[in-house]
């Protein structure tokens, strides 16, 4: 009888769960399926046309050639890759010295960095853009990166975990003759490693899903990241939805593919990021 | 030896000046003064690129208060957090309950329901959009099979935002399913143990342990969203043009700063509305703090 039940209540939870799974992937699969079809094709009034008769790839040809998707592709990669350099390095130096140097100030400082992190950021976009604009540096890799120099964020988090290693580390270290730098570097940073990535992985989805910056700042086709570009690709094909699928899956799945690569990372990493704070 | 001691410590002093610097220098520059900056702008009539600002006093105040599209902003932008924030926090926790057991493929479950999180919101729009279109939508074209009117889900006024709510909770539940599942693996499997010894039924021990020792993981994944939902763009800004007939019922707080700031070129009245959006957000996080004390409990 109670195996029964349970048996019973298994297949409701594993039918549960289908069903959510099945809500959060199929918008993929119809976008995946819709890119390979004809305009006739994907306005054929038959849903049950799931798949596309001929498989073309004349969509994605057009899309990317029309788009320069290689500059795109570039663009957001270098946008990642420099913003993650920058959290990384100026966030790990100052939270270790939020966490465990005393000095004059530090309080003050670090209210500073709390305001950062509790204040909408659209406060600091228009000074921001008016900044990268005296500076005649719109349509460029700066420019979208220059928002992302510094991580507040990653400082209260980084923090966190140089917070929960044990005083006695750094007493031996200076023991064999480390100066507070050295310490920092060569026995403190390694011990963070799981920190690291986690703010990694959170800043690069952060860049690679931001939308509005570059939209603002670099406004040339060619100077646009994979979001941006979205909203200019989609005024332009307006309801040739196998282009616009297509636009959109080129635009997904370089992530998807790193999310899918290092799944246990990204979901560690985005789990202790709920947990320290 | 007192000597060396207060050297050693004004060496300390050098390194955490040093070691703070580039990261207080960049958040000087970039947000510090800024906000600043977009209080002072507030004043002003800021002419086309940032040349020539004329002061202006409280008028872009006044004629916010007197701009419908503002209030229309503001009661989209709490009715979208309304409806997103207890839907993501009780689906992502049913979910995360669900994914606590031992389950067969729990691991291939949390992967999938993830996979909305890693994707850029302006191509998620884009393709939910096509699933709503009006005639070949793969969910109007089911509706109208099974013999019911179609829905215009992106146009008509009544239901846009509703819409947009949808692709929202759709896209985040599995970011914070992920958090809350860390917060249950943490509650020890005896207190499970000890309260069926004591007659507990599972729905006694959901609300009874579950909850309580969760608590600080679901008011993470409630501030989060709260605040995330209050800054609400890229969904609406893919989804909704500024000539669609839904657009005043839609329009959140976020994207009328950016069409005035950055649209109509108009900063001045675009560092406005962030006033308000700072001040309700303000509001918000003080009823939060309050509300924290009396319901959250910390092991």
């Amino acid at each position: 009888m109670d195996i029964k039940r349970r048996l019973l209540s298994r297949t409701f939870i594993h039918a549960f769960l289908i069903l959510g799974a099945g809500i959060m992937i199929l918008p993929f699969v119809w976008m995946v399926l819709t890119a390979f079809k004809s305009v006739a094709e994907s306005t054929s009034m038959n849903p049950f046309v799931f798949i596309p008769r001929i498989w073309r790839i004349e969509n994605f040809v057009e899309v990317i050639q029309q788009n320069n998707f290689f500059w795109l592709y570039y663009n957001t990669i270098a946008m990642i890759f420099w913003r993650v350099v920058c959290a990384l390095g100026f966030s790990s130096m100052a939270a270790y010295a939020f966490a465990r140097l005393k000095f004059p100030g530090r309080n003050f400082f670090f209210g500073l960095v709390l305001f950062q992190m509790m204040i909408p950021v659209q406060i600091f976009i228009i000074p921001q853009y008016l900044m990268v604009d005296k500076l005649g540096m719109r349509n460029t890799i700066f420019a979208l990166v220059f928002p992302g120099l510094v991580s507040a964020f990653g400082t209260f988090l980084l923090r966190q975990f140089f917070m929960g290693l044990p005083k006695e580390l750094e007493e031996s270290a200076k023991l064999d003759g480390c100066n507070i730098g050295q310490t920092f570097v060569w026995v403190m940073l390694p011990l963070v490693k799981s920190g690291l990535i986690a703010l990694g992985i959170f800043t690069a989805l952060f860049a690679f899903k931001d939308l509005m910056w570059p939209l603002i700042v670099n406004s040339r086709s060619e100077a646009a990241t994979l979001a941006s570009a979205l909203a200019k690709i989609q005024s332009a094909y307006s309801v040739n939805y196998p282009r616009l699928m297509a636009a959109s899956t080129l635009s997904l799945w370089p992530m998807m593919l790193i999310y899918i690569l290092f799944q246990k990372q990204f979901i560690q990493g985005i789990a202790t990021t709920g947990g320290k704070l | 030896m007192h000597r060396k001691h207060t050297k050693a410590k004004i060496n300390e002093w050098f390194w955490g000046w040093f070691m703070i610097a580039p990261m207080m220098i960049g958040l000087m520059v970039l947000n510090i003064i800024p906000a600043f900056q977009t209080l002072y702008l507030s004043f002003f009539k800021v002419g086309a690129f940032g040349r020539g600002n004329i002061f202006v006093g409280f008028d872009n105040y006044m004629k916010m208060i007197h701009d419908d599209q503002v209030w229309y902003a503001v009661g989209n932008t709490i009715k979208y957090t309304l409806i997103v924030v207890p839907a993501i926090i009780v689906l992502s926790m049913i979910i995360a309950v669900l994914l606590n057991n031992k389950l067969r493929g729990k691991h291939i479950y949390r992967t999938i329901y993830f996979i909305p999180a890693v994707a850029t919101p302006a191509a998620v729009a884009m393709v939910w959009r096509w699933l709503y279109n009006n005639y070949f939508g793969v969910i109007n074209v089911f509706i109208k099979k099974i013999g019911l009117q179609s829905v215009d889900w992106v146009n008509d006024p009544k239901i846009a935002l509703f819409s947009v709510a949808i692709i929202g909770i759709w896209s985040i539940v599995g970011y914070n399913m992920v958090i809350i599942l860390a917060g249950l693996q943490v509650i020890p499997n005896d207190y499970y143990e000890a309260s069926s010894i004591d007659g507990a039924s599972p729905v006694c021990q959901f609300f009874r342990i579950t909850v309580p020792l969760v608590s600080p993981a679901i008011f993470f994944v409630m501030i989060t969203s709260i605040f995330q939902s209050m800054q609400v763009f890229d969904i609406i800004y893919m989804m909704i043009d500024v000539t669609s007939p839904a657009y005043d019922k839609t329009v959140s707080l976020v994207y009328l700063f950016y069409n005035n700031s950055f649209k109509y070129m108009n900063q001045g009245y675009g560092s406005v509305i962030v006033m308000l959006l700072i001040v309700i957000v303000m509001v918000v996080t003080v009823i939060l703090v309050k509300m924290q004390r009396k319901l959250v409990n910390y092991m």
